[in-house]
């Protein structure tokens, strides 16, 4: 879509192209050089490309001519013109390849496109530009053209704007003008995202605010308006003032800028997944403290007499078992007691007669926390995963790998020198290797040969596949026996207490055995599959893992609440719910000593044995993506265990805490740097949504078919006599419908959409029809950034024809003067 | 501009800035002191000095373009290499660096220089040649042989990866 462009020298829009750069003082005064050098020899600009023009101007314009008008371009031309022929073609413009004159290239330098970005008052005008579009936008629809961020002028916005030789004070009076238009956020994104100092960007924020103030101080505010904006900006005060406390407070400053100082921004992400991990748990914590713990630890239903002895820690049982830190601690009745018996009729119905104090309904209580604490962490989630993706995944595919590679692989964070060195090494072995795949002629790989890869993969993956498969009937296999011989223990009275204890720890100690070492055979059978990049490989790796673990988990829920659940009593327990709560603390505890031996082993040991025996200079590799999953892993375990026991997250955060410290210590001491690229942008996006989907979902569903479902025991928690805990919601809706019959609408709503499942249909169909809709959006999005890219090109096709005319057309001018020079010299 | 980051770790920048000459800055800045420091103080920072782009990072960022810089110049240059400045102002500064010869475009010689500095002169000088062509291939839109800032931004914006290596943290 080319644009029919006056060629007219005189048109004042040619005119003010000139003029501009030589109005505007700028910090680069690359520009200024070219038009100054008319009147002295020429400081040798580095700035200037067209240095070897130098020479040639010097020699051609003796006087003071300073950039004005066409007039001037004409006579210039001509004075020059027995200079330039002698002068003759020189490369000067890279794509041509042929000698511009001095006229062309001045004009070519002040072309709008090139002096954008170049001085300051060039950056105002953009974004004074920027503002207005940005307003325009917010008060009509949105048009086709306001889709794509480009910061280039077109010729269609300076019509827009008009001419541009103002001067720059009233450019930046409009400036002002349109950023105080514009909505606050909008008003701060543009301030933030502007490239001038923070002097003048300061400078600029008064200036809006002085105006603001005044127009605010000639408004006649009514009282309540006024009292709002005060209210408001105290509001805003006090958030930046906690914020700023928060800030403050960030833990581990200084130790991940070690890290991240040595080893770069991959390493790095691991251990910031493990921080967001820890803020997730300690929100959990929050949560369940406030509304579970401290009201039922205030109001204590029974006192357990059992003594403590160390084993508790590691088995969870014993003298823990009748705290607050399991389920069937907590009563099942409204706080504070106030009749004697416990159990039986003694439900959540009764709100006691002096119902003017405190009552606390615990049953529904719990209900709702667990509810809203996993909806909540849900939408924080989503929340995070959608920014993350939105920041690393890019609607099409770009092909300009060497570029990107070129200009955002070097990582600032890293300072240690010989990291440094490394990291340089890495680049350079990167680029020839990017380099060579380019270059290389894409050899059409034979069919044998392909065929050959295919079954490489095929066998890998069924090795993969029939492994994970094998452990998964072993650890059914082996729970089932755990259970028989539970059952067994419970019939014969006569076994050793501590066995007991010791056997219970068996089943964690297996899942964390196969967890530690199938990845490493999946590791083993990777390296004998060639893959086309090693990013596919490293997401074929995860793959595989995720499969494990998540297989792993499958099995463990089943066992608990397939098989434990219904059956609780033949092994002899009064709770199921305390059980199973205290099998996930002895996973998440089994889980954390693996890990401290894998570390000790994998790392330590490895480091020791390469340098002692193998007599390698490298240290291991810390490998991210494994260890990422294992965090995974261990939150969805204690996600899984917050609906049985609510202090669950409080174990959690400890491990986390250690776990820190320990891989801190052993990637200082142990490990190098990743000589693999690392996608790290990427990669934290893959990881945030592997904590979402299958981790936080399983977790969720798990609980909700718990709480929907499974029955809870008859004589322990807060839901003893209900026939599944989901009750406890519909139980208070009746009772509050026969309290106040007027809030009977919103029992029959709960009736007909909770329970309805036409509801969920209509909803999950609504939900289904919005993501339709926004895939549709994304095509259309597709297809104009391709339409876009075409009438780039095509500008671009345009400038190179009018180049060559204007050159052509100089050409021609100089050959009649020589003509003419000519005939008048043979006169 | 408010968020937490300018408000928190100005107060630590201010600091640090004066930590490189403490007999230089004074402690007291409502008068606005004209105050900079030269180049060498800058960068021998811990988070600077290994840094091949050091020395054009203190040009692009300080007033007189030779690297000396104020105080202003100093938290402008560290505000925008920290996590919270968008990503077109970061491209806008990493363009400014990697112009050697302040053309305000990359052209092939400033990509020469920039791979040698990345890869510390290890590549042959065939591999430049080649790579500043395919790089020039690749990113240059407009088709003028070397890239514009518009150029650079479009690239920037399809490398996820550029918002978190053009950080550096303090």
């Amino acid at each position: 879509m080319s644009r029919n462009v006056n060629f007219d020298l005189s048109h004042p829009l040619m005119e003010a192209g000139l003029e501009s750069p030589a109005d505007e003082e700028g910090v680069h005064d690359s520009f200024q050089q070219l038009i100054a050098e008319h009147s002295d020899n020429g400081a040798a600009s580095s700035a200037l490309e067209l240095q070897q023009l130098q020479s040639d101007l010097d020699e051609e314009s003796r006087d003071n001519m300073p950039l004005s008008g066409p007039e001037h371009e004409h006579r210039r031309r001509q004075g020059a013109s027995d200079l330039e022929c002698d002068g003759g073609e020189r490369e000067m413009d890279p794509i041509q390849g042929e000698g511009w004159s001095s006229d062309t290239l001045k004009i070519l330098s002040s072309m709008p496109s090139r002096t954008i970005g170049r001085n300051r008052g060039a950056i105002i005008s953009q974004y004074c530009n920027k503002t207005l579009k940005l307003r325009r936008r917010r008060q009509t629809r949105p048009s086709i053209r306001d889709f794509s961020p480009s910061s280039r002028p077109s010729i269609r916005s300076y019509g827009m704007e008009g001419d541009t030789t103002d001067a720059e004070v009233s450019k930046r009076e409009r400036l002002v003008n349109n950023l105080q238009n514009l909505p606050v956020s909008d008003r701060v994104r543009m301030l933030r995202g502007m490239p001038l100092s923070v002097a003048e960007k300061k400078e600029i924020r008064n200036l809006v605010m002085q105006k603001e103030k005044r127009i605010l101080s000639n408004k006649k505010l009514s009282c309540c308006s006024q009292l709002k904006y005060y209210i408001i900006i105290a509001a805003r005060k006090s958030w930046y003032s906690w914020l700023s406390f928060l800030h403050s407070l960030q833990p581990w400053q200084t130790l991940l800028k070690r890290v991240s100082g040595r080893f770069g921004t991959g390493v790095l992400s691991y251990f910031l997944f493990l921080k967001t991990l820890v803020f997730f748990n300690v929100f959990l914590f929050l949560v369940t403290g406030a509304f579970l713990v401290l009201p039922q630890a205030v109001h204590p239903p029974y006192r357990d007499t059992t003594s403590f002895s160390g084993l508790e820690l590691l088995t969870g049982a014993g003298s823990f078992s009748h705290t607050v830190m399991y389920y069937g601690y907590y009563a099942n009745y409204t706080l504070p007691r106030r009749s004697r018996d416990e159990g039986g009729g003694q439900n959540a119905s009764t709100l006691t007669s002096d119902s003017q104090q405190f009552s606390y309904n615990m049953p529904l209580a719990y209900f709702f926390t667990i509810g809203m604490a996993f909806f909540i962490t849900c939408i924080i989630l989503v929340y995070s995963m959608s920014k993350t993706f939105g920041r690393s995944f890019r609607i099409n595919k770009s092909n300009s790998i060497l570029t990107m590679k070129t200009f955002s692989c070097w990582d600032f964070k890293v300072i240690k020198k010989k990291s440094v060195q490394i990291m340089s090494e890495n680049i350079g072995t990167q680029l020839k290797e990017l380099l060579a795949e380019l270059t290389q002629k894409h050899t059409k790989s034979t069919f044998c040969k392909r065929f050959c890869r295919l079954m490489v993969h095929g066998v890998a993956w069924t090795i993969c596949i029939a492994s994970t498969t094998g452990c998964m009937a072993g650890v059914y296999y082996f729970s089932e026996f755990i259970h028989k011989d539970l059952q067994q223990n419970h019939r014969n009275l006569d076994v050793n207490p501590l066995m007991k204890e010791a056997k219970l720890l068996s089943l964690p100690t297996v899942v964390s055995v196969i967890n530690l070492l199938l990845p490493a055979l999946f590791n083993l059978v990777g390296w004998m599959e060639t893959y086309e990049s090693p990013s596919v490989f490293a997401y074929v790796a995860i793959g595989r893992n995720l499969m494990l673990k998540m297989s792993m988990l499958g099995v463990l829920c089943f066992h608990w609440l397939g098989r434990v659940a219904p059956e609780y009593k033949s092994i002899g327990l009064t709770c199921w719910e305390d059980f199973v709560g205290q099998e996930l603390y002895r996973f998440l505890l089994m889980d954390f000593i693996f890990t401290l031996l894998d570390t000790l082993f994998g790392e330590l040991l490895w480091r020791l044995f390469s340098e002692k025996v193998l007599k390698r200079k490298r240290k291991p590799v810390f490998d991210i993506a494994r260890n990422v999953l294992d965090l995974i892993y261990g939150q969805t375990l204690a996600w899984l265990g917050v609906l049985f026991s609510p202090v669950l997250p409080v174990v959690q955060i400890l491990k986390l805490f250690l776990v820190f410290y320990i891989k801190m210590s052993s990637v200082m001491l142990n490990c190098q740097a990743p000589r693999k690229p690392y996608r790290a942008s990427q990669m934290t996006t893959i990881f945030i949504t592997l904590l979402c989907i299958p981790s936080l979902l399983g977790a969720s569903v798990c609980v909700t078919y718990t709480m929907w479902s499974i029955t809870p025991s008859t004589s322990c928690g807060p839901f003893r006599t209900l026939d599944t805990m989901f009750k406890a919601g519909k139980h208070w809706m009746e009772i509050l419908e026969k309290d106040n019959p007027s809030l009977s609408v919103l029992s029959k709503a709960h009736t007909y959409f909770v329970e309805n499942p036409f509801f969920l249909f209509v909803g999950a169909g609504i939900f289904l029809i919005v993501i339709y809709f926004h895939s549709q959006v994304v095509d259309g999005q597709r297809k104009i950034i391709s339409l876009l890219q075409d009438q780039i090109q095509n500008e671009g096709e345009d400038k190179k024809f009018l180049i060559n005319r204007l050159q052509s057309v100089h050409k021609q001018k100089q050959d009649a003067g020589k003509h003419l020079k000519s005939q008048d010299s043979t006169c | 501009m408010g968020n937490k980051q300018t408000i928190f770790t100005a107060q630590q920048l201010f600091h640090r800035y004066r930590d490189l000459a403490p007999q230089l800055v004074p402690l007291d800045y409502t008068n606005h002191p004209d105050v900079k420091l030269p180049y060498e103080l800058i960068g021998s920072m811990p988070e600077l000095k290994d840094n091949p782009f050091r020395q054009r990072i203190a040009e692009v960022f300080s007033e007189d373009g030779e690297g000396n810089m104020t105080l202003d110049d100093f938290l402008d240059m560290f505000s925008v290499l920290s996590e919270m400045a968008p990503r077109d102002l970061k491209a806008y500064y990493a363009f400014k660096i990697y112009d050697f010869n302040n053309d305000d475009f990359i052209c092939k010689s400033d990509l020469e220089k920039t791979l040698n500095k990345l890869t510390r002169n290890e590549l042959t000088e065939d591999e430049v040649r080649m790579v500043c062509e395919k790089v020039i291939d690749e990113a240059d839109l407009d088709n003028d042989g070397r890239l514009s800032l518009e150029d650079f931004q479009h690239m920037i914006v399809r490398a996820p990866d550029f918002l978190s290596t053009f950080h550096i943290r303090i």
